[in-house]
């Protein structure tokens, strides 16, 4: 039997790290000399529209977690204290989006963003409103299970019975005890904001991957390293949340 | 229960035995030299603390393990060669071992689907076996249909319909609620008699091992502390670990004298393998309870447990002792004044 | 009355969802109906012409291939993960390159496999110099069989996260105590395993199916021209509304994705529903 799965595991580790390797190799990349370069590295900073469509991504990344928490916690604790009757509802309507394929709201989109780029302006931030919905699903599980594994009510009560308001509670009593929960919703709606290509390429927004994709037509080696960067960032982003947070199961 | 006991009338005990079981995980010893044999029809208990190796040893008689040393007999033919699923034994799981797509009926019927018997004949056999075990009624329902109680039940049942010549039972009654076990444990003692199989039964729960075994074997690291009925166990422990994982007990300084020790005024037997000074282990109900107004002991609290009620008494010397007494009523502050009756004591070192 | 107390604070929410989910879905399905702001079922008729129904074939054929594919060999790497120590560093390494892959690395993917089997790509060019084997001429990777290879990529991870809970849930109590009942092992996965696993398995196959459906990031990311399937189609429609002579196509092509891919959300919701609480 081992030596079967020795196999194995050899076999699936060439499938998937073999293009890794082969992204890394391109990346590097001396087209006209020939050899290797960083250059295409460099460029990561140099060329100002894939800086700035780093820098954007980035930005849209963590607006779209700190709209998310601020949105997903209050509702999810008050459902869970003063509401339960709506708890089906919300939880249906968080696992929606997973039924929903992203293109198909980007299609439907373009009305509601008429309005919102007359209120708020043409930035690719505007986007975070979206975003915040495509990574309901994620977010919602997480927390969920953070606020399964605590005794809300006691800890509510506790706090309430002691003069904190809402807002109090919420921040310097409730958080602290789903820290792995908003982690790893956090983490994980980063990693799918810093991949979404769909919404932001087909509304106009210069983000990340839609950058890439445009360098791509001429710059090769560049376009591959980006990717290879992103790929690499959200590797560490969810290892380093498997390593925070314990499993489960028992 | 006439069906049951024609189905099951035929169900002879054999005899079962350990000898020398070695077992070792990396560097820990699970299994110390184990050797024990259960009498045909015997219901024998293997009690001890986790990590004491009854799990272990049960495993390994049923074929889920195999021991590093030892042999391990059954109807005087050793079986360390066979495989599990060819030994005949019936094995009950401390919870969720019933397989949730099926019912209970085929659930029970599952053993004999395994040796061929044909559809009809096992859902005959295997109805016989949920009437055995009172859930005749269940017989189309589901694993997560049924309370924890139930699913027990016809873990038991599902374990005896394939007649086997041994019974196993690691931990049964653990994951249930305090007032189901204890009816779950009469039940399976009074299918176990009437069946007639027999049956090793492991717990960490002494008062279960004492009440549901013909004889208790308490492990300690890997080795047997003392194999014997319970009465005598609880009455003339063997080891001081034996002394303190059964029953309550108080400790008083002690000194042996020719065989015996002095507590409170009065001379009780030293038990064999005492030692000559240490702690003596005396059981709550053997301490008698005097209410004297000019006792030199006073009465801390009491706690009454209906039948009996437990008194923590404070001694002149600034010790406490609990004594067990029943039929008489006291107070926190009442004085009293202590005497000891019992059949001998253990004399323990430390 | 307390009702409404009890549910203003959840109105930001639902306001949310509302406003960037349920309106542009409801968009889309209201205008799939409408040309020149009448009800017409022109849109929907639309979609049974030659390019759509070809796309429509070809996102089928693709998204079944990859996801059996992906299913299949999902299994056993699951299967291989849970043979690994529960806390070990490879484990963990392992589910999360799966997440990274599986769920946020759609245009990193198309540009790692650029990288690999692309017209310069590494094993191109090994393949071209080691053994004189062209591999990437004739746009091979851009038809549907080189997408079926790109989305194997994320649909195999897709498979281990999605059905590895329900390879967990296989308690060694069921196998122990089927062994002790006298089952072979052949016997063991006949008559326990396989019958509890089937379910999840065809419920992740279901899912494997719709992802690779409503996929477009991959496909659009190396497909730069044309619109093989229907994602892609969408797309053109949306940039040059002129292509397919409709205007207001992108919403019946829209309509149809939401249609394929509720209705295999909905048999997977079934599958899953009956036997889920087996393997929790």
């Amino acid at each position: 039997m081992k030596p079967l799965r020795i196999l194995l595991w050899l076999l699936f580790a060439a499938f998937f790290l073999f293009p890794l390797y082969a992204m890394a190799d391109f990346a590097t990349r001396d087209l006209h000399a020939g050899g290797r370069t960083i250059s295409a590295w460099v460029n990561l900073f140099a060329d100002d529209a894939l800086f700035a469509a780093i820098v954007a991504s980035l930005l849209l990344a963590v607006l779209t977690v700190a709209a998310m928490l601020a949105l997903l916690v209050p509702t999810m604790i008050w459902v869970r204290l003063r509401a339960p009757w709506a708890n089906r509802l919300v939880e249906f309507l968080c696992l929606l989006p997973l039924t929903i394929p992203a293109l198909v709201v980007v299609v439907g989109l373009r009305n509601v963003y008429l309005w919102v780029t007359y209120l708020l302006g043409e930035s690719a931030l505007t986007l975070t409103f979206v975003y915040v919905v495509l990574v309901l699903p994620f977010a919602y599980r997480a927390l969920d299970a953070a606020l399964s594994a605590i005794d809300l009510q006691t800890l509510a009560e506790a706090a309430r019975s002691l003069g904190a308001g809402w807002t109090a509670t919420i921040v310097a009593v409730i958080v602290p005890n789903i820290r792995a929960g908003v982690m790893s919703a956090a983490f994980i709606s980063i990693a799918v904001v810093l991949g979404e290509y769909t919404v932001a390429s087909l509304s106009g927004f210069q983000t990340l991957p839609v950058q890439i994709v445009e360098i791509g037509k001429s710059d090769g080696p560049t376009s591959v390293a980006a990717s290879l960067a992103t790929l690499i960032f959200g590797f560490v982003l969810l290892f380093v949340l498997s390593l925070v947070t314990r499993r489960r199961r028992p | 229960m006439t069906g049951a006991s024609e189905a099951t009338g035929d169900m002879q005990g054999v005899e079962v035995e350990l000898s020398g079981l070695t077992r070792s995980y990396g560097a820990v010893r699970a299994l110390d030299g184990l050797t024990l044999q259960i009498q045909p029809g015997e219901l024998v208990a293997l009690l001890g603390p986790s990590g004491c190796g009854k799990t272990t040893a049960l495993r390994i008689l049923a074929g889920l393990d195999e021991a590093d040393a030892g042999s391990v007999t059954i109807d005087g033919r050793e079986i360390s060669r066979v495989p599990a699923n060819k030994r005949d034994i019936g094995l009950v799981f401390q919870s969720y071992s019933l397989f949730p797509h099926l019912t209970v009926l085929d659930n029970v019927a599952f053993g004999l689907k395994m040796r061929g018997v044909g559809a009809r004949e096992r859902a005959g056999r295997a109805a016989e076996m949920l009437d055995l075990v009172g859930l005749a009624t269940q017989s189309g329902r589901y694993a997560d249909e049924l309370s924890g109680g139930q699913q027990q039940r016809v873990a038991l049942a599902r374990a005896l319909a394939i007649r086997p010549r041994v019974l196993l039972l690691d931990e049964p009654l653990s994951a249930l609620d305090a007032q189901v076990r204890g009816q779950l444990r009469d039940e399976i003692r009074r299918v176990q008699l009437e069946v007639g199989t027999t049956t090793l039964f492991v717990t960490h729960d002494q008062e279960e091992a004492l009440a549901v075994a013909d004889r208790v074997g308490v492990m300690n690291g890997g080795r047997l502390e003392q194999l014997a009925a319970p009465a005598e166990l609880y009455t003339r422990p063997a080891t001081p670990f034996v002394a303190e994982f059964v029953g309550l007990h108080n400790r008083v300084p002690a000194r042996v004298i020719d065989g015996w020790v002095r507590l409170w005024g009065q001379s009780v037997a030293a038990l064999p393998g005492s030692v000559t000074e240490g702690t003596a282990l005396v059981r709550p109900e053997a301490i008698r309870l005097t209410a004297d107004p000019a006792g030199a002991d006073t009465v801390q609290s009491v706690a009454f447990l209906g039948a009996v009620s437990r008194v923590t008494v404070a001694l002149d010397d600034g010790s406490t002792v609990i004594a067990q007494v029943s039929g008489q009523t006291f107070e926190p502050g009442d004085r009293a004044h202590l005497s000891v009756e019992s059949p001998g004591v253990l004399v323990v070192g430390g | 009355m307390r009702r409404l107390r009890q549910a203003l604070p959840l109105l930001p929410f639902v306001a949310v969802v509302s406003i960037f989910l349920l309106i542009p879905t409801g968009t889309v399905i209201v205008n799939a109906f409408v040309v020149d702001g009448r009800f017409s079922l022109d849109l929907i008729a639309a979609l049974f012409t030659e390019a759509p129904l070809a796309a429509l074939l070809r996102s089928v054929v693709l998204s079944a291939s990859s996801a059996l594919i992906g299913a299949a060999l999902g299994a056993v790497l699951a299967w291989l993960i849970l043979s690994s120590a529960p806390t070990s560093l490879l484990r963990r390494a392992v589910l999360s390159l799966a997440s990274v892959l599986a769920q946020f690395g759609g245009v990193a993917l198309a540009f790692a496999f650029l990288a690999t089997i692309g017209l310069n790509g590494v094993l191109t060019l090994w393949l071209q110099q080691l053994l004189g084997i062209e591999v990437a001429s004739g746009g091979w990777l851009y038809s549907v069989g080189g997408l079926v290879l790109v989305y194997t990529y994320f649909q195999i991870p897709l498979m281990v996260i999605v059905f590895l809970p329900a390879l967990e849930g296989l308690r060694s109590q069921w196998r122990e105590a089927a062994v002790s009942l006298g089952a072979s092992t052949w016997q063991y996965w006949r008559e326990v395993a396989l019958p509890l696993l089937t379910p999840a398995f065809l419920g992740s196959l279901l899912l494997l199916f719709a992802n690779a459906f409503a996929a477009y990031a991959t496909a659009a990311a190396l497909v730069s021209q044309g619109s093989p399937i229907v994602p892609l189609l969408i797309r053109s429609a949306l940039t040059s509304e002129v292509v397919l002579g409709r205007a207001g196509l992108a919403y019946a092509l829209a309509l149809e994705m939401i249609v394929v891919v509720a209705v295999v959300m909905v048999a997977y919701n079934l599958l899953v529903r009956r036997t889920a609480r087996w393997l929790r």
